[in-house]
Protein backbone atom coordinates (compact mmCIF):
# COMPACT_ATOMS: atom_id res chain seq x y z
CA UNK A 1 0.00 0.00 0.00
CA UNK A 2 1.99 3.56 -0.92
CA UNK A 3 1.16 6.76 0.77
CA UNK A 4 0.58 9.34 -1.71
CA UNK A 5 -0.16 12.11 0.37
CA UNK A 6 -0.55 12.61 4.28
CA UNK A 7 -1.21 15.58 6.46
CA UNK A 8 -1.57 16.07 10.29
CA UNK A 9 -4.75 17.87 11.47
CA UNK A 10 -4.56 18.55 15.44
CA UNK A 11 -7.66 18.39 17.65
CA UNK A 12 -7.71 20.05 20.77
CA UNK A 13 -10.87 21.76 20.77
CA UNK A 14 -14.36 21.49 19.44
CA UNK A 15 -13.33 23.87 16.39
CA UNK A 16 -10.67 21.39 15.14
CA UNK A 17 -13.28 19.10 14.72
CA UNK A 18 -15.40 21.06 12.29
CA UNK A 19 -11.71 21.51 9.98
CA UNK A 20 -11.11 18.01 10.83
CA UNK A 21 -14.34 17.31 8.79
CA UNK A 22 -13.67 19.90 6.23
CA UNK A 23 -10.12 18.45 5.12
CA UNK A 24 -11.58 15.03 5.35
CA UNK A 25 -15.16 16.29 2.84
CA UNK A 26 -11.63 17.85 0.81
CA UNK A 27 -9.38 14.66 0.48
CA UNK A 28 -12.78 12.67 -0.34
CA UNK A 29 -13.81 14.70 -3.19
CA UNK A 30 -10.33 14.68 -4.33
CA UNK A 31 -10.63 11.02 -4.83
CA UNK A 32 -14.26 11.56 -6.58
CA UNK A 33 -15.67 9.29 -3.62
CA UNK A 34 -19.51 8.97 -4.05
CA UNK A 35 -22.04 11.37 -2.02
CA UNK A 36 -22.66 8.81 0.11
CA UNK A 37 -19.43 7.52 0.85
CA UNK A 38 -18.42 11.21 1.31
CA UNK A 39 -20.80 11.62 3.88
CA UNK A 40 -20.39 8.38 5.60
CA UNK A 41 -16.19 9.12 5.85
CA UNK A 42 -17.17 12.73 6.70
CA UNK A 43 -19.14 11.71 9.44
CA UNK A 44 -17.34 9.12 10.89
CA UNK A 45 -14.35 11.27 10.93
CA UNK A 46 -16.72 13.55 13.19
CA UNK A 47 -17.25 11.34 15.64
CA UNK A 48 -14.10 10.34 16.24
CA UNK A 49 -12.29 13.35 16.25
CA UNK A 50 -15.37 14.28 19.20
CA UNK A 51 -13.88 11.05 20.84
CA UNK A 52 -10.45 12.44 20.42
CA UNK A 53 -11.08 15.97 22.02
CA UNK A 54 -13.84 15.19 24.57
CA UNK A 55 -12.41 11.71 25.93
CA UNK A 56 -8.89 12.10 24.88
CA UNK A 57 -7.96 15.16 25.93
CA UNK A 58 -6.85 15.97 22.84
CA UNK A 59 -4.92 14.55 19.77
CA UNK A 60 -4.67 14.64 16.37
CA UNK A 61 -5.93 13.20 13.19
CA UNK A 62 -3.20 12.13 10.86
CA UNK A 63 -5.28 12.09 6.93
CA UNK A 64 -3.66 9.80 4.05
CA UNK A 65 -4.44 9.51 0.74
CA UNK A 66 -3.45 5.75 -0.19
CA UNK A 67 -3.45 3.57 -3.10
CA UNK A 68 -3.53 -0.20 -3.21
CA UNK A 69 -3.66 -2.07 -6.49
CA UNK A 70 -6.37 -0.16 -8.53
CA UNK A 71 -7.77 1.66 -5.87
CA UNK A 72 -7.26 4.75 -3.79
CA UNK A 73 -8.58 5.46 -0.21
CA UNK A 74 -8.31 7.57 2.51
CA UNK A 75 -7.12 6.50 5.70
CA UNK A 76 -7.80 8.59 8.85
CA UNK A 77 -5.65 7.91 11.88
CA UNK A 78 -6.68 9.21 15.25
CA UNK A 79 -4.58 9.12 18.36
CA UNK A 80 -4.94 11.25 21.73
CA UNK A 81 -2.73 10.22 25.11
CA UNK A 82 -5.62 10.38 27.00
CA UNK A 83 -6.96 7.83 29.52
CA UNK A 84 -7.49 4.88 26.89
CA UNK A 85 -10.60 2.73 27.35
CA UNK A 86 -10.35 0.06 29.51
CA UNK A 87 -12.52 -2.53 28.22
CA UNK A 88 -12.83 -1.92 24.13
CA UNK A 89 -15.18 -4.65 23.77
CA UNK A 90 -17.63 -3.04 26.04
CA UNK A 91 -17.17 0.33 24.73
CA UNK A 92 -17.64 -0.50 20.86
CA UNK A 93 -21.27 -1.64 22.27
CA UNK A 94 -23.84 0.74 20.25
CA UNK A 95 -25.04 2.69 23.45
CA UNK A 96 -22.39 2.74 25.59
CA UNK A 97 -20.93 6.28 27.07
CA UNK A 98 -19.26 7.45 29.81
CA UNK A 99 -20.03 10.68 29.11
CA UNK A 100 -23.94 11.73 28.48
CA UNK A 101 -23.70 10.75 25.01
CA UNK A 102 -25.61 8.40 23.00
CA UNK A 103 -22.82 6.52 22.62
CA UNK A 104 -23.23 5.55 18.89
CA UNK A 105 -19.60 6.82 18.00
CA UNK A 106 -17.40 4.01 17.57
CA UNK A 107 -19.94 1.54 16.75
CA UNK A 108 -21.96 3.77 14.58
CA UNK A 109 -17.98 5.09 12.84
CA UNK A 110 -17.17 1.12 12.32
CA UNK A 111 -20.66 0.35 10.60
CA UNK A 112 -19.60 4.01 7.97
CA UNK A 113 -15.99 3.00 6.52
CA UNK A 114 -14.53 -0.38 5.03
CA UNK A 115 -11.61 -0.76 7.69
CA UNK A 116 -11.85 -0.22 11.21
CA UNK A 117 -8.89 -0.96 13.84
CA UNK A 118 -8.71 0.38 17.12
CA UNK A 119 -5.74 0.50 19.45
CA UNK A 120 -6.46 1.43 23.36
CA UNK A 121 -5.54 0.38 26.80
CA UNK A 122 -6.08 2.09 30.11
CA UNK A 123 -3.19 5.05 31.02
CA UNK A 124 -1.85 4.67 27.56
CA UNK A 125 -3.97 6.94 25.16
CA UNK A 126 -6.36 5.58 22.03
CA UNK A 127 -5.57 4.97 18.37
CA UNK A 128 -8.16 4.33 15.84
CA UNK A 129 -7.63 3.69 12.22
CA UNK A 130 -10.23 3.89 9.82
CA UNK A 131 -10.28 3.30 6.12
CA UNK A 132 -12.35 4.11 3.44
CA UNK A 133 -11.87 3.03 -0.08
CA UNK A 134 -13.61 4.25 -3.66
CA UNK A 135 -15.69 1.63 -5.18
CA UNK A 136 -13.87 0.45 -8.53
CA UNK A 137 -15.97 0.52 -11.12
CA UNK A 138 -16.12 -1.59 -14.18
CA UNK A 139 -16.73 0.47 -17.38
CA UNK B 1 -20.05 35.92 17.60
CA UNK B 2 -21.79 33.93 14.86
CA UNK B 3 -25.11 33.35 15.36
CA UNK B 4 -28.10 31.36 13.56
CA UNK B 5 -31.41 33.35 12.40
CA UNK B 6 -34.18 32.30 13.55
CA UNK B 7 -37.12 33.99 11.72
CA UNK B 8 -40.97 33.90 12.70
CA UNK B 9 -43.77 33.27 10.33
CA UNK B 10 -47.10 32.91 11.38
CA UNK B 11 -47.22 31.34 14.21
CA UNK B 12 -43.95 29.03 13.59
CA UNK B 13 -40.28 29.80 13.86
CA UNK B 14 -38.11 28.87 11.13
CA UNK B 15 -34.10 28.03 11.58
CA UNK B 16 -32.23 27.35 8.67
CA UNK B 17 -28.55 25.86 9.28
CA UNK B 18 -26.47 26.89 6.79
CA UNK B 19 -23.05 26.31 8.50
CA UNK B 20 -21.35 23.31 9.16
CA UNK B 21 -21.82 24.06 12.83
CA UNK B 22 -19.10 23.43 16.08
CA UNK B 23 -20.26 22.11 18.79
CA UNK B 24 -20.75 25.15 20.79
CA UNK B 25 -23.06 27.01 18.20
CA UNK B 26 -25.11 24.19 18.28
CA UNK B 27 -25.47 24.32 22.31
CA UNK B 28 -26.33 27.93 21.37
CA UNK B 29 -29.05 27.35 19.03
CA UNK B 30 -30.76 25.22 21.00
CA UNK B 31 -30.63 27.53 24.36
CA UNK B 32 -32.03 30.77 21.84
CA UNK B 33 -34.45 28.42 20.04
CA UNK B 34 -35.90 27.93 23.57
CA UNK B 35 -35.83 30.93 24.93
CA UNK B 36 -37.72 32.37 21.17
CA UNK B 37 -40.37 29.67 21.59
CA UNK B 38 -40.94 30.85 25.14
CA UNK B 39 -40.48 34.90 24.36
CA UNK B 40 -43.37 34.35 21.05
CA UNK B 41 -45.32 32.04 22.06
CA UNK B 42 -44.78 29.97 18.51
CA UNK B 43 -46.52 26.21 17.86
CA UNK B 44 -44.39 24.99 15.68
CA UNK B 45 -40.56 24.91 15.04
CA UNK B 46 -39.20 23.90 11.40
CA UNK B 47 -35.78 23.14 11.45
CA UNK B 48 -33.88 23.40 7.86
CA UNK B 49 -31.14 20.95 7.69
CA UNK B 50 -31.04 21.16 3.56
CA UNK B 51 -27.58 22.64 3.74
CA UNK B 52 -26.15 20.41 6.37
CA UNK B 53 -23.85 17.82 4.90
CA UNK B 54 -23.83 15.82 7.59
CA UNK B 55 -25.41 15.00 10.35
CA UNK B 56 -23.42 13.13 13.36
CA UNK B 57 -24.60 11.90 17.08
CA UNK B 58 -23.97 15.04 18.27
CA UNK B 59 -26.31 17.00 16.25
CA UNK B 60 -28.78 14.19 16.46
CA UNK B 61 -28.59 14.70 20.03
CA UNK B 62 -29.39 18.25 19.72
CA UNK B 63 -32.31 18.02 17.54
CA UNK B 64 -33.52 15.49 19.97
CA UNK B 65 -33.41 17.36 22.94
CA UNK B 66 -34.73 20.60 21.17
CA UNK B 67 -37.51 18.34 19.75
CA UNK B 68 -38.30 17.04 23.22
CA UNK B 69 -37.80 20.65 25.07
CA UNK B 70 -40.09 22.08 22.49
CA UNK B 71 -42.77 19.81 23.63
CA UNK B 72 -42.92 20.79 26.92
CA UNK B 73 -43.38 24.48 25.86
CA UNK B 74 -46.06 22.92 23.87
CA UNK B 75 -44.68 23.78 20.77
CA UNK B 76 -43.86 21.04 18.03
CA UNK B 77 -41.13 20.60 15.77
CA UNK B 78 -40.13 19.57 12.22
CA UNK B 79 -37.11 18.82 10.57
CA UNK B 80 -37.14 19.87 7.15
CA UNK B 81 -34.79 19.18 3.65
CA UNK B 82 -32.63 16.42 4.97
CA UNK B 83 -30.09 15.52 1.80
CA UNK B 84 -30.87 11.54 1.41
CA UNK B 85 -27.06 10.65 1.66
CA UNK B 86 -27.22 12.19 5.09
CA UNK B 87 -30.84 10.19 6.17
CA UNK B 88 -28.49 6.86 4.60
CA UNK B 89 -25.70 7.93 6.69
CA UNK B 90 -27.75 8.34 9.98
CA UNK B 91 -29.51 5.11 9.68
CA UNK B 92 -26.48 3.67 8.95
CA UNK B 93 -24.65 5.21 12.58
CA UNK B 94 -27.78 3.65 14.20
CA UNK B 95 -29.28 7.25 14.77
CA UNK B 96 -33.11 7.50 14.66
CA UNK B 97 -34.86 10.48 14.94
CA UNK B 98 -37.32 8.66 16.65
CA UNK B 99 -40.03 10.75 17.97
CA UNK B 100 -39.23 13.52 15.38
CA UNK B 101 -41.20 14.57 12.84
CA UNK B 102 -39.62 15.04 9.39
CA UNK B 103 -40.74 16.94 6.04
CA UNK B 104 -39.44 17.10 2.08
CA UNK B 105 -39.18 21.29 2.50
CA UNK B 106 -40.01 24.17 4.62
CA UNK B 107 -43.62 24.43 2.61
CA UNK B 108 -44.65 20.23 3.47
CA UNK B 109 -43.29 20.85 6.71
CA UNK B 110 -45.89 24.17 7.18
CA UNK B 111 -48.65 22.03 5.85
CA UNK B 112 -47.60 19.36 8.53
CA UNK B 113 -47.12 21.38 11.53
CA UNK B 114 -51.01 23.02 10.51
CA UNK B 115 -52.41 19.51 10.15
CA UNK B 116 -50.53 18.34 13.98
CA UNK B 117 -52.04 21.78 15.74
CA UNK B 118 -55.24 21.09 14.12
CA UNK B 119 -55.82 17.78 15.04
CA UNK B 120 -54.71 18.69 18.76
CA UNK B 121 -57.25 21.57 18.48
CA UNK B 122 -59.95 18.61 18.26
CA UNK B 123 -58.78 16.46 20.57
CA UNK B 124 -58.41 18.60 23.45
CA UNK B 125 -60.32 21.73 22.31
CA UNK B 126 -57.26 24.26 22.99
CA UNK B 127 -57.52 27.32 21.14
CA UNK B 128 -53.28 27.33 19.29
CA UNK B 129 -54.64 29.73 16.89
N1 LIG C 1 -10.31 8.59 22.63
C1 LIG C 1 -10.89 8.07 23.73
N2 LIG C 1 -10.26 8.08 24.93
C2 LIG C 1 -10.85 7.57 26.04
N3 LIG C 1 -12.08 6.99 26.04
C3 LIG C 1 -12.75 6.93 24.88
C4 LIG C 1 -12.20 7.46 23.66
N4 LIG C 1 -13.10 7.24 22.67
C5 LIG C 1 -14.15 6.62 23.24
N5 LIG C 1 -13.96 6.44 24.57
C6 LIG C 1 -14.87 5.75 25.52
O1 LIG C 1 -15.76 4.94 24.78
C7 LIG C 1 -17.12 5.32 25.06
C8 LIG C 1 -17.96 5.11 23.83
O2 LIG C 1 -17.58 6.04 22.81
P1 LIG C 1 -18.65 6.46 21.70
O3 LIG C 1 -18.04 7.46 20.79
O4 LIG C 1 -19.18 5.21 21.09
O5 LIG C 1 -19.82 7.13 22.56
P2 LIG C 1 -19.86 8.56 23.25
O6 LIG C 1 -18.73 9.41 22.76
O7 LIG C 1 -19.93 8.36 24.72
O8 LIG C 1 -21.23 9.15 22.74
P3 LIG C 1 -21.54 9.71 21.24
O9 LIG C 1 -20.32 9.48 20.41
O10 LIG C 1 -22.71 8.90 20.75
O11 LIG C 1 -21.88 11.13 21.42
C9 LIG C 1 -17.02 6.76 25.53
O12 LIG C 1 -18.11 7.11 26.36
C10 LIG C 1 -15.71 6.73 26.30
O13 LIG C 1 -15.88 6.19 27.59
MG1 LIG D 1 -18.33 9.65 20.71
Amino acid sequence: MDVLRAREVPLTSEYDIARARQMVRAWALEISLGLVDQTKIVTAASELARNTVVHGGGGAMFLELISSEQRKGLRLTFKDNGPGIPDIQVAMEDGYTTGGGLGLGLSGAKRLVNEFVIKSAEGEGTEVILIKWKLVTHD
Amino acid sequence: MEKIPIIKIDRFLLVSIQVDMHDNLALSLQDELLTKITATGAKGVLIDISMLDIVDSFIGRILGSIAEMAKILDAEVVVVGMRPAVAITMVELGLSLEGIRTALDVDKGIKLLNTVLDERENIDGRVTR
